[in-house]
């Protein structure tokens, strides 16, 4: 059932995007964010959507996985549509009692629900096409200038790669437990809350224990194997740029001129 | 390699006859009843694939037949990977069957209306490294969940749990403690009584040896023979170790890259110790030293599963030759 959530997770394969610099990615998926901020309209929205179909047909990812993953954020989804349809003033469409929706709101509701969609897809496909730990390096990489500040950027990177490295163990150890539980009877499908509620005792006493006993045996190889934080230390693949990580970058640019650009030029036909 | 409807026939007379040099099979005419009553679980042409339709598809599992009666010790055999832990999860309706279907005294698993919570008290499973599910503040409190969730009231519940507790060998001192203050051993011991304590008909334990020293080792296996010999039910014991099984079990199915390759008596298995170590099997020493003995010349039966068997035929054969 948790691989179901493909949100986080790493899909191996083979492809372009597979094959760039996992700093363009992480770049590229900032700029992304921000663009889908920026523009405003439902024809700059088309541009956004279309950019990520692209980057979908050159990640070799299958789009049902990336559709299942999106299950996950779906009552979150529900949520936001469902406050801004109602909350938003304007002219109104329809009366229930005291609810009410207007123009404004059901155009706000649709957009946000693009908005989030397009924001969640963009950035699963950042950690669809990197591994955790590319992605670490390139964190480290980009904050580099920021050691001169006495960031501990080294610590920062090295903890967030072990808990990226965790979210998988951590899923597999959940299932495993979930199943010798249910060996013995229990129910996690339960509708009643509070049953439901008491079944995660059985579940999360042991997940816990399991993570500490991991936690504790990892400080303990890292100790024994003279682990002293990141002074002085050389990188077995060190990040380098290719041609076509340039190009990667040429390409950002230009999408996100085209998002300013749409945003800016006040074109008749937007909506 | 017999097919699986002879071996059902396999019960604790034929254990007795099989003991006769010859190592045959008997009992082959009970068959045809056995099959009848289809008591216990029986899996059809049952195929299992992990990830399905992903880059990192597994096929687990390919075209597994297997009748498992009442009343029967089986060795569950095979290299790491080869499919074990997920054949066990299908036993007990944990894992749903990719194609083929899972019986149950005749009944298809997973049609609907089908009591799965039923499934599960009837057929315990210990998964690997079981401890790492104990929970409770106390130890007798962990084995009563099981029980519990199975809707008995309190009373019964610890009846069952203490009765649990004692099969596994738990000194009553041990009861009120921490389960996480125990040692590994007992950890284990309190962990198999768990889920003993849901009264199964059949019990599997998936590795119950993995990580714990040779006389931890010893200890567990003694116990499960044990097990077996005062509560008669079916026990389905896991291992990657022929040496573990060889001398306990009446049955060894031998899992080899998701398919299975025998299903026999221990005897008949181990006389394919050569094709057992394609598949990073081993047959138990003994099976060695008395195939090195026959090489050398000497007239001796291969098919000993323990010392002292082995002993005794060496003895014997001494006193055939001249
Ligand atoms: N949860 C899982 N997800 C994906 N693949 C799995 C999973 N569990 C097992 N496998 C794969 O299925 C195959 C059989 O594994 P398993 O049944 O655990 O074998 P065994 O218990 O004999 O070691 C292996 O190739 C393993 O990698
Ligand atoms: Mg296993």
């Amino acid at each position: 059932m948790f691989k179901d959530i493909t949100i986080g997770q790493y899909y191996q394969t083979e492809s372009l995007l597979h094959s760039l610099d996992p700093r363009v990615k992480i770049v590229g998926t900032l700029a992304y964010i921000i663009s889908l901020f920026v523009v405003d309209s439902f024809a700059g929205y088309l541009v956004c959507a279309l950019f990520l179909i692209v980057m979908i047909r050159l990640s070799n990812v299958p789009v049902g996985y990336i559709v299942r993953g999106m299950r996950a954020i779906l009552i979150l989804l529900l949520i936001t549509m469902a406050f801004n349809l109602f909350l938003t003033p304007g002219e109104t469409l329809v009366k229930f009692g005291f609810l009410k929706i207007t123009k404004q709101g059901l155009a706000f509701a649709v957009k946000m629900a693009i908005r989030l969609s397009l924001l969640v897809i963009g950035s699963s496909l950042m950690t669809l096409t990197t591994t955790p730990n590319q992605l670490t390096d390139a964190i480290e990489s980009l904050l580099n200038p920021l050691k001169r500040l006495r960031v501990p950027v080294h610590e920062i990177a090295m903890m967030m790669s072990i808990a990226l490295r965790f979210i998988p163990i951590l899923m597999e150890e959940t299932d495993k437990i979930m199943k010798a539980q249910i060996a013995r009877g229990a129910d996690f499908e339960s509708k009643n809350l509070i049953k439901k509620i008491q079944s995660l005792v059985p579940l999360l006493v042991p997940l816990f224990i399991s993570a500490f006993r991991r936690a504790n045996d990892l400080a303990m190889a890292m100790e024994a194997r003279c682990y002293r934080g990141g002074a002085g230390r050389t990188k077995m693949k060190p990040l380098v740029y290719q041609g076509r990580d340039q190009g990667a970058y040429f390409i950002l640019l230009a999408y996100f001129c085209i998002c300013v650009a749409l945003r800016l030029l006040p074109l008749p036909f937007l909506v | 390699m017999t097919d699986t409807a002879e071996v059902t026939g396999l019960t604790d007379e034929t254990e007795l006859t099989g003991l006769s040099d010859t190592g045959e099979l008997a009992g082959l005419t009970v068959t045809a009843e056995r099959k009848w009553t289809a008591m216990g679980i029986t899996l059809e042409n049952v195929s299992y694939v992990y990830e399905q339709g992903t880059a990192m598809q597994t096929a687990a599992l390919q075209g597994i037949s297997l009748e498992i009666p009442d009343n029967q010790f089986i060795g569950l055999i095979g290299h790491t990977g080869s499919g074990k832990s997920t054949l066990v999860q299908l036993l007990n309706g944990l894992l749903r069957p990719t194609s083929g279907r899972v019986l149950y005294n005749g009944k298809d698993i997973h049609e609907d209306g089908f009591d799965k919570k039923a499934l599960r008290a009837n057929v315990g499973l210990v998964f690997q490294y079981p401890e790492h599910q104990l929970f409770e503040v106390d130890v007798l409190s962990d084995v009563m969940y099981g029980p519990k969730n199975l809707g008995l009231d309190e009373a019964t519940c610890k009846k069952r749990a203490i009765q649990a507790l004692e099969n596994v060998g738990m000194k009553e001192k041990y009861f009120k403690t921490s389960p996480f203050d125990l040692s590994g051993g007992q950890k284990r011991r309190a962990a198999i009584a768990g889920v003993l304590a849901m009264n199964p008909r059949i019990l599997i334990l998936d590795e119950p040896t993995a990580g714990l020293d040779p006389r931890g080792r010893d200890e567990i296996l003694g116990l499960i023979s044990e097990m077996k010999q005062k509560l008669s039910m079916t026990i389905i014991l896991v291992s990657h170790s022929m040496d573990d099984v060889a001398r306990y079990v009446e049955r060894i199915v031998v899992m080899g890259h998701g398919k299975k390759v025998f299903d026999d008596t221990p005897r008949n298995v181990f006389k394919h110790y050569i094709e057992l170590e394609d598949l990073g099997l081993s047959a138990p020493q003994i099976t060695y030293i008395m195939n090195t003995l026959r090489d050398y010349g000497m007239d001796v039966h291969t098919d000993a599963l323990t010392v002292e068997e082995a002993a005794a035929e060496i003895l014997r054969a001494a006193k055939r030759q001249p």
